[in-house]
């Protein structure tokens, strides 16, 4: 599947049908952290991407003195 | 996973709730949220005008949604802090977001009230760049809700920003800041109107989550700025530390609120006055944005 991640802007490649919890724990991402898309929708961390999935995870966080 | 309320398929977990929800349900719940915060510190009422401060972020578009939604009067206003495509970025989804909602947008731009934009700011002062854009939209956003006569400015800090305010205060003992943070501060000067931050309740990821759920059109890439900016760092320690308990953040700053505050509210005494160059509130004679613009307009000319 094609994993879209973002500051900066990258895609990565990822083999398989995965469930989103062992995606993020493969890219050493906290769950906490990101969003996760799927299209048009978000998805949790049981959800299963199929390999021919393109998924989004967007940050969350924001920063610098507000 | 299901959502806790309907059954439906959920979108979103919250593990610090041990909840999940569906799309309609956590609406619901983040909406909730607000009205709970507005509620409990009596922030305003919908016979008052807010002035909204809008970044083009995700909190703060957010913020102005729910409230736009629950039928308060609104004002938003952008600072264009002239950080190069960022800010062009960042001012441009505020517009189009007042205008497809048909509200009024104020925009005042750094670089007309301190004499040059953030970069500029940041070389000629050696500040850390956060620190003199903190001080100006203090100051500036008091200033346009004066001038405009609203009596309160709402800001789209979430937990997540005043957990790590929190931690980073704390680490460093600063006893003065304690008693400021607060999800509502009073208007203790009759030049200084009450702030308040109607997300305190919600993490930065629930706001992101109901700006994408929203379809609000954000700016998802961050300030160039706040690479190693020391609340990001404070902000990473947290979400390890609530990815290994869920609910950490929110008990520490929660905590804080109900227990720890009022110990420090009481040993805070400040004598405000009105700067003797613009007027504006200051502890001192002169307030720290005159002193800020006078250093930047001697470098800069």
């Amino acid at each position: 599947m094609k994993v879209i991640l973002r500051n900066p802007r990258r895609e990565v490649a990822v083999a398989g049908n995965r469930r989103v919890k062992d995606i993020l724990r493969e890219l050493d991402i906290l769950p906490e952290t990101v969003l996760v898309i799927c299209g048009d929708d978000l998805v949790t961390a049981d959800h299963v991407v199929r390999e021919d999935a393109t998924i989004e995870l967007r940050p969350v966080m924001s920063g610098g003195l507000r | 996973m299901k959502c806790r309320k309907c059954g439906e398929p959920a979108v979103l977990e919250l593990r610090r709730h041990n909840a999940a929800f569906c799309a309609p349900d956590f609406l619901e719940f983040f909406r909730n949220q607000v009205r709970e915060a507005i509620r409990k510190h009596r922030m305003f009422t919908k016979d008052e005008t807010v002035l909204v401060a809008v970044s083009g972020g995700k909190d703060s578009l957010a913020l102005w949604d729910v409230l736009i939604d629950e039928g308060y009067r609104t004002t938003g206003l952008h600072l264009d802090l002239g950080i190069f495509e960022y800010s062009v970025e960042s001012r441009a989804k505020c517009e189009q977001f007042a205008a497809a909602h048909g509200v009024p947008l104020i925009i005042s731009a750094v670089s007309d009230e301190v004499g040059a934009p953030v970069p500029v700011i940041k070389a000629v002062t050696r500040r850390p760049p956060c620190s003199g854009c903190g001080l100006s939209k203090r100051y500036l956003m008091n200033r346009a809700a004066l001038e405009h006569g609203m009596p309160v400015v709402a800001t789209g800090h979430n937990l997540d920003d005043e957990a790590a305010t929190l931690f980073g205060s704390v680490m460093h003992w600063q006893t003065d800041a304690l008693p400021r943070q607060s999800p509502a501060l009073p208007s203790t000067h009759p030049k200084l109107v009450r702030r308040v931050k109607p997300l305190y309740r919600l993490s930065e990821r629930e706001t992101a989550a109901f700006a994408f759920l929203r379809k609000i059109d954000y700016i998802v890439e961050e300030c160039p700025f706040a690479a190693g900016a020391t609340s990001i760092a404070h902000k990473e320690i947290l979400s390890r530390m609530e990815d290994a308990s869920p609910g950490a953040k929110h008990n520490f700053l929660f905590g804080f609120l109900d227990r720890a505050r009022p110990a420090f509210e009481r040993a805070a005494a400040v004598t405000l006055n009105e700067c003797l160059r613009c007027g504006q509130v200051t502890t001192g004679t002169i307030c720290a944005f005159c002193k800020l613009a006078d250093q930047v307009k001697r470098r800069v000319s």
